[in-house]
């Protein structure tokens, strides 16, 4: 019975759970509630995911309503993939939210709080889940919509913060009507929303229309630009992630650790979701410039973006422009179009949620002793809070990508994917943003281990309610270094699948 | 057991690293522990090294670290002998260390040992690892496991020297070791090393053209900074600031001879010296390294600080083995092999001796050493012995390497090699004599005279004096009964 139901709880229960919470009132309830239905939401992933790899493909009609008509659940291995991701990150985060909300939010907001964010969760999980484009932009705007407010709710520590929403506000809005504007068109032409039927349509109807006009469709080609500038909004790459540094910089440690290893995640995936289920390689990619576009845009994410993050002086704005760069990697890998891409693709997505969620609950736990946020906060701290410090710094040495951690596998198969399409100018980008982030990483690491400490700087190790989950991401990331066979098998099925060659 | 036998050897310092770490309290057990690890580690070795004799085959594939690339170990000769001279030097570098981080007290003793075990598990890794992968993550886990050693003092020369040392090592090492193991690895299909080299096949259906294979080559060799060919070399300098037994085994033996050891190991299994002679790929690199071993012997001459003049001397020793790689004959690949030993012992008694004359009179200037071979016989006459293995004279190791490559050299006629040879020996003799004659026929210095009455202080602690006592012996041993280390040579190319 569950069983036959598992996609569907997937997004119902964070989206009902979320309604709730606004009425546990105050205290620790609000946080006792979202642990329960966040823990509840992984197990339900971690179920499905265990059935696709057994089934294959799982499909799911929303009350009943068959596909093409009704609402659509639709989870194969990528879509199983990012769904245990997201729902493990929101799981661990919601654990850590505790301490720090209680700290930088005001008490008689909290079930609010709580509240956006388990919204925020059911939105990513439905983008991911869904097989209807329709209902990927009502998914999108929930989420979204959600994220401003969290984003907002950092204003009570650092006013900076209603700024950094507003930003985001206008920019992600820009992006989601872009994409409306785009399923939109789609649906002009093709008269169906389900992601399965469209693209079939789309095919059939894009190519036929050539063979017998002698022209191409300008609607679709219309629309499959509207998709990559507001694709491109959300998943911040380079030059549309404008919005990004300050909203993950102000926003209160929970969201951002959250924001930084889910949101962008969840916008690549759609982005993919588009370029390679609905669209097709062939038209995404054939008709139109996008594989230089997305590479030109890639390389530079990785080299500026690394650039600037060595130049910020305080944590959370480096590590924001770090995920920048990161984003440029998961985006080229998909460009290169060969499986070895594709699957550093899809690893670096889980890799680097695991590694960012990480890195920015460690810093947040800093935030939670000290209040200050530039970057000579760090000084000394090795000694003082040594095993934040030390999920810091294994966090760091991944995102450089030091052997035997999640980073170097990520960078193994994006390297070879660029090597096996003969494109070696960008295995050498890959290899110089690892050098870049080493500058940047080893900055922290020299202030952590090597200087005096400061005046104000914290006496005590951070609490174990901040440090447990802290290093349960970090951990994974090293476990994943070590032994990616899992990750890896799953992105490469994946990316078979997305290449259509299973 | 016996076919995990590498694995043994591997885990057992880095258990070590794990008790000296929960016994951090109590010196003199740490300290116990310490010499009986690398006693034990270096028991093992030597019964892989029997096995490896009586022709077991020493094979072991661990667990697939992704889909399609495990981590392998093999034992063969050439890793052999890298692990019997990086075990057997560190039982005495232990001792060794133990009188020096005591006499000079230095701070965080207990992380400088579990860093140095770590670092010895990681050169085992580097030896016995059976493709170019499992290397590859082992020779940067050295890397990291050296960086707190060499910043150990925390001064801001310290942490300058650091970041050299992590820039410049990490740096080649991603950009350019890196992207020539995944090219190689995305072009070829394979990582293993195997006799031959793994090029062949892959050049004669065209997956890979001349060009390519001479880029990889090209990368790889640059790329293990390690090897401190120039102008890559600029780390082994700047991690001087690091204590003495740091230099001693790590930056004359361990991190140095890794990087040898890995060109040599990619010129005789990835590349295959027969395919380098053929392509002609390899023709630069003879030249790179004469150059190196000269410019280096020139900027050594004119170094005051004695560690910082042996470590030119290394930079310079260390492309003799390039050299010999480079050759691409039987003869000279041999010659490589018997060097990275014959290197090891003389290097690490000088190290020995300089980190000696430090504790004792805390001097680190050569301009300082008047007449100290009267106050210190015992490490001046180990230097001494040192001394003449590096000019390559006998009756020392030196000698036997350098016989070796002239041989290599003449055998292919590259004059330019052999005029090298000569050249910096005399170079060598140059830096390294004055050195001698300074400490042994210059009256003392004024300073240094003891008051009246009493009584000058002389050697440093006996650990010390036992440890470089022991290496100069075996730098003459090595001279007198060189057969294993031959024999190893022989089996490496026939």
């Amino acid at each position: 019975m569950i069983d036959t139901h598992l996609p569907a709880l997937v997004v119902v229960l964070p989206l009902l759970g979320g309604l709730l919470a606004v009425f546990a009132g105050r205290g620790v309830l609000p946080w006792l509630w979202a642990t329960l239905v966040a823990s509840a939401t992984f197990a339900a992933t971690i179920a499905l995911l265990m059935k696709v790899q057994a089934e294959g493909v799982v499909t799911y009609a929303m009350g009943g309503w068959q596909a093409p008509w009704g609402i659509e659940y639709r989870v194969d291995a990528l879509s199983a993939t990012v769904l245990v991701v997201v729902a493990a990150i929101s799981c661990v985060t919601t654990f850590y939210a505790r301490l720090s909300v209680a700290k930088e939010i005001p008490k008689d907001r909290h079930n609010f709080f709580y509240s956006l964010w388990l919204l925020c969760q059911a939105g990513l999980l439905g983008i991911t889940i869904t097989g209807d484009a329709f209902n990927i932009y009502v998914m999108l705007e929930i989420s979204s919509l959600t994220v401003y407010g969290l984003i907002a709710l950092g204003g009570n520590n650092d006013r900076r913060a209603f700024t950094a929403a507003i930003n985001y506000l206008v920019i992600g809005s820009i992006g989601a009507s872009f994409i409306l504007i785009a399923i939109g068109y789609l649906y002009m032409m093709t008269g169906t929303l389900n992601i399965a039927d469209m693209s079939a349509k789309l095919t059939e109807f894009y190519f036929k229309d050539e063979q017998l006009y002698g022209t191409k469709n300008a609607t679709i080609y219309v629309a499959f630009a509207f998709l990559m500038v507001g694709l491109g909004i959300k998943m911040a790459l380079f030059p549309l992630h404008t919005w990004l540094p300050n909203a993950y910089t102000y926003a209160p440690s929970a969201v951002t650790a959250l924001l930084a290893a889910t949101a962008t995640k969840v916008g690549i995936y759609m982005t993919i979701r588009f370029y390679f289920t609905i669209f097709g390689v062939q038209f995404s990619f054939g008709q139109i410039p996008n594989r230089v576009i997305l590479m030109a845009c890639a390389c530079f994410a990785i080299i500026l973006g690394s650039v600037i993050a060595i130049r910020q002086t305080q944590f959370k704005k480096t590590l924001a422009y770090s995920s920048v760069a990161q984003i440029g990697y998961i985006v080229l890998g998909f460009s290169l179009l060969n499986v070895s891409g594709i699957a550093g693709s899809i690893v670096h997505i889980v890799n680097h949620a695991m590694i960012k969620g990480g890195l920015f609950m460690a810093v947040g736990a800093v935030a939670y002793r000290t209040r200050v946020t530039s970057l000579d906060a760090l000084s000394g701290l090795g000694k003082r809070m040594p095993l934040t410090m030390a999920a810091f710094t294994a966090g760091g040495l991944s995102l450089i990508g030091f052997p035997l951690t999640a980073g170097f596998v990520s960078k193994w198969y994006l390297v070879t994917g660029a090597l096996e399409s003969g494109l070696w100018p960008l295995a050498i980008v890959v290899l110089i943003g690892s050098i870049l982030a080493l500058i940047y990483v080893w900055r922290m690491i020299e202030l952590i281990y090597f200087a005096e400490p400061r005046e104000d700087a914290p006496t005590r190790e951070a609490p174990w309610s901040l440090l447990l989950p802290t290093w349960v991401l970090i951990g994974a990331s090293i476990y994943f270094g070590i032994d990616a066979t899992l990750t890896g098998g799953l992105a490469e099925s994946a990316a078979r699948m997305l290449l259509g060659n299973p | 057991m016996n076919d995990i036998a590498p694995i043994i050897a591997l885990a057992i310092p880095a258990l070590g690293a794990i008790l000296v770490a929960l016994f951090g309290r109590f010196p003199n057990a740490r300290e116990i522990i310490s010499l009986g690890v690398a006693g034990a580690l270096f028991t093992q070795v030597l019964r892989i090294y029997e096995l490896l004799r009586v022709g077991f085959p020493l094979e072991y594939t661990a667990f697939e670290v992704m889909p399609g690339l495990p981590l392998t170990f093999r034992v063969e000769s050439l890793g052999m002998t890298y692990a019997l001279i990086a075990s057997g030097l560190w039982i005495i570098t232990t001792l060794y260390a133990i009188g020096y981080v005591r006499k000079n007290k230095e701070s965080n003793q207990t992380r400088f040992f579990v860093c140095f075990s770590l670092a010895i598990s990681a050169s085992m890794g580097i030896a016995f690892a059976g493709d170019l992968f499992t290397l590859f993550i082992f020779y940067e886990v050295l890397t990291l496991s050296t960086f707190p050693l060499v910043t150990h003092k925390g001064t801001e020369d310290a942490k300058r020297g650091g970041r050299t040392y992590l820039g410049i090592l990490v740096g080649t090492s991603i950009c350019l070791l890196l992207f020539g193991v995944m090219w190689t690895w995305a072009t070829t299909g394979t990582l293993e090393f195997r006799s031959g080299g793994v090029f062949k096949e892959a050049l004669a259906d065209g997956r890979v053209s001349i060009p390519v294979y001479g880029a990889i080559f090209f990368l790889m060799i640059y790329g293990t900074g390690k090897a401190a060919l120039m102008p890559v070399h600029r780390w082994l300098p700047a991690a001087m600031v690091a204590p003495t037994p740091v230099s001693a085994l790590l930056h004359a033996v361990a991190v140095v001879k890794a990087g040898v050891f890995t060109v040599t190991k990619v010129v005789v299994y990835i590349f295959g010296p027969a395919t380098l002679m053929e392509t002609g790929q390899a023709k630069w690199l003879p030249y790179m390294a004469g150059t190196t071993i000269l410019i280096a012997s020139g900027i050594a001459l004119f170094q005051d600080n004695l560690k910082r003049r042996l470590a030119y001397s290394t930079i310079s020793q260390l492309s003799y083995v390039i050299l010999g790689a480079a050759l691409l004959v039987p003869l000279s690949i041999r010659a490589a092999l018997i060097h990275i030993a014959a290197h090891a012992f003389g290097k690490i008694t000088l190290f020995f001796a300089a980190g000696s004359i430090y504790t004792a009179t805390h001097k680190t200037n050569i301009s300082q050493l008047d007449g100290i071979g009267k106050r210190m016989p015992i490490t001046m006459g180990a230097f001494a012995i040192g001394t003449v293995s590096m000019i390559g004279l006998p009756p020392t190791a030196g000698f036997i390497s350098k016989w070796y490559l002239v041989q290599g050299a003449w055998q292919v006629e590259h004059y330019f090699a052999v005029g090298v040879i000569l050249l910096s020996s005399l170079l060598n003799a140059a830096y390294f004599l004055p050195i001698v004659y300074r400490a042994f026929f210059n009256p003392l210095a004024d300073a240094d005279r003891a008051p009246s009455g009493g009584r000058l202080a002389g050697e440093a602690p006996w650990p010390m004096v036992v440890a470089l006592s022991i290496t100069a012996a075996g730098t003459v041993a090595l001279f007198v009964w060189p057969n294993p280390f031959l024999e190893l040579a022989a089996d490496l190319i026939r």
